[in-house]
């Protein structure tokens, strides 16, 4: 009776949610996987689009780049990240505040607004690279953009406070009395963080760098703008795909495969860590 | 005393216009157990936090083996500190959580695994090295902590209400064997709690503290029995206050007036003038219920109101002329010697059980 009724609740708690999933989610990647299958040429269902999407060295490579691109994005993010988390765990409770604000700025302001600002600052007469010249470190304009490290560049920015937020958490929980035992017990400053920090921090770092490299997977927005027509990322070709050539069956394959290495990467992650532990 | 180890010169401490421990002098000899009790907010903890060097003094010295150490940080003092959470690294197993501390001493190898296993056994917790904190019961990880604290054989060891996470009876088990490995090692120990029950079980000496102050320092027996202030009568054991006013001074005794009811004889303790205010206790085991008329003095008339029984012992709630209320504890002797609620007594008690305040 008690387990019936604890049932219902639950239902009755989760259920606006999980029909709102059901009904944007779920629904529409079930007709992605639908057309991905329907990639025959005669319509019928088959692997076909698959076929194509994987035996094509160019698509593949695009795959890899888009793979490297935000691997690349997760280490600088969480390189980035750690210094400030850090510092944030140990702040007041004002200082915390100020930095906290600038952390989540960047999220408050429109992603294409930011990226045209990156432009402005990147570009090979932009504003960084005028300066270096006018304090004569570089002779030559520093190619900053329509390569790889525009795109790392715009996307660690974007992604940084995704980075931040789960490192802090964690550091924010280690309770300050271990420190207190460790110095009693001998420990200097780099043994302290050495053995209790830093291996207590970790499920908040591996959080960090999922949560970073799984959005950094689908960006559109930057690789096409900073990156140009020289860094062409998955999501880039999905849009090809859709919008110039028509051949949604494709770019359904190659959205279900996005999909598919996100979904093994949480998986991993989940039996490596244990999601659950994150969050504590 | 043995020759101090610790030593506390006028030590205090203020954060901003709070004082949190007011001209703290304390000597700590070497092999002594010392406890420092009092209710919280009183300091204690501060002031074992000076000690351990985690807090600076606002003024003051405080001296190991005679030699400053106020500027010294706390992982260069040579102490073991168990905390009151354990403080254990949830994310290394019992074996390193006793190993870390001679890993940051360069103790070799082979050496740390004797030594960590020599400290597990006499904690009785040999064999459970490769479990990890979550895996232990509050008693378990208490031991854990206590080896952890131990095993680099520090000069002293401080103790930070270690067993205020654990049930009665497991805290009891935990006072005795706390005890009998201290006394063991021979290591000096200063020790803090709110549980005057735990502080007189364990202490070679107990220093009372109340507002930042140490009132009063010295045996449990000295504190239990000659209480310098009301206030260490009351924190330490049960006790009974009674005001009145003293009527006749005549040497050592002081006859006290308590409202217009009954007279108490007692022994004086400081010099009083006939007719001031003054306030007195008595233990609740030092007084007794008779059911016939006693002879001597203090002999009172009253009603039992309130029977509690505790097995081994019997509280009594007894009521004499004045409306003064009294509780008295008499050991349990059997059905037929309790006294019934409403039951007319008399109440007796010596004149050297009562302390006198002014």
């Amino acid at each position: 009776m008690r387990a019936r009724s604890t049932w219902g609740q639950a239902l009755v708690l989760v259920g606006p949610a999980l029909l709102l999933l059901v009904a944007i989610y779920l629904y529409p990647l079930a007709r992605l996987l639908v057309l991905s299958l329907a990639g025959g040429a005669d319509g019928a269902l088959g692997l076909g689009a698959y076929r194509r999407f994987l035996e094509s060295s160019v698509y593949l490579g695009v795959l890899l780049r888009t793979i490297r691109i935000s691997l690349v994005v997760t280490a600088v993010c969480l390189v980035l990240a750690y210094p400030v988390s850090y510092v944030l765990s140990r702040a007041g409770s004002l200082t915390l505040r100020v930095i906290m604000v600038f952390v989540l700025l960047p999220l408050w302001t429109s992603i294409l607004v930011r990226t045209y600002a990156w432009m402005v600052l990147l570009q090979a007469n932009g504003v960084l690279n005028n300066f270096l010249r006018r304090l004569h470190v570089i002779d030559e304009p520093l190619r900053l953009m329509y390569n790889e490290a525009g795109v790392v560049i715009g996307m660690a920015q974007v992604l940084l406070p995704f980075a931040i937020l789960p490192v802090f958490a964690s550091l924010r929980n280690i309770d300050p009395r271990l420190h207190a035992a460790a110095r009693v017990m001998g420990a200097g400053p780099w043994r302290r963080f050495r053995s209790v920090t830093l291996p207590l921090s970790l499920p908040g770092v591996a959080a960090a760098g999922l949560l970073v490299f799984v959005q950094a997977l689908g960006f559109f927005i930057i690789p096409a703008l900073l990156g140009g027509s020289r860094v062409i990322t998955l999501a880039m070709v999905i849009e090809t795909q859709v919008v110039d050539l028509l051949d949604w069956s494709l770019a359904s394959s190659m959205a279900m495969v996005l999909l598919v290495v996100t979904v093994l990467l949480v998986v991993g992650f989940d039996r490596l860590l244990g999601l659950d532990k994150v969050w504590v | 005393m043995p020759r101090s180890l610790v030593t506390l010169v006028a030590v205090s401490k203020a954060y901003g216009r709070t004082i949190a421990v007011n001209k703290v002098s304390l000597e700590v000899g070497e092999g002594e157990f010392v406890t420092l009790l009092g209710p919280s907010g009183s300091g204690k903890t501060t002031t074992l936090m000076l000690i351990a060097g985690f807090e600076q003094p606002t003024s003051g010295e405080i001296l190991v083996r005679g030699e400053s150490v106020v500027t010294r940080p706390p992982e260069k003092r040579d102490i073991g500190m168990v905390f009151q959470s354990y403080a254990l690294f949830p994310h290394m197993t019992v074996f390193e959580n006793v190993a870390f501390p001679l890993k940051t001493r360069r103790v070799a190898g082979p050496d740390v695994a004797k030594r960590v296993g020599e400290v597990l056994a006499a904690v009785r917790m040999a064999g459970l090295g490769a479990r990890y904190p979550r895996q232990l019961s509050g008693g378990q990880q208490q031991r854990v902590a206590l080896a952890r604290a131990l095993v680099y054989r520090p000069s002293l060891l401080l103790m930070d209400e270690p067993l205020g996470a654990l049930d009665k009876k497991l805290r009891e088990e935990m006072q005795s064997e706390i005890k009998t490995l201290q006394r063991e090692l021979g290591i000096t120990t200063i020790y803090v709690t709110h549980d005057q029950q735990e502080a007189l079980a364990l202490s070679d000496r107990i220093a009372i503290m109340n507002g930042g102050d140490v009132i009063q320092v010295g045996s449990p027996l000295a504190l239990y029995e000659r209480p310098a202030t009301d206030f260490v009568a009351g924190f330490l054991g049960d006790v009974n206050f009674v005001e009145g006013v003293a009527a006749v001074v005549s040497g050592e005794l002081v006859r006290v007036q308590v409202g217009d009811g009954p007279e108490v004889l007692t022994l004086g303790g400081p010099p009083l003038a006939p007719g001031k205010r003054v306030r007195m206790t008595i233990r609740p085991e030092r007084l007794k219920i008779e059911s016939t008329t006693p002879a001597g003095p203090n002999a009172w008339r009253g009603r039992v109101r309130e029977v509690v029984f505790h097995g081994e012992l019997v509280r009594y709630g007894v009521e004499v002329p004045s409306s003064v209320a009294l509780r008295v504890t008499r050991p349990f002797r059997g059905p037929d010697t309790l006294f019934a609620v409403g039951q007319e007594i008399w109440l007796t008690s010596r004149p050297e059980d009562w302390r006198l305040f002014a």
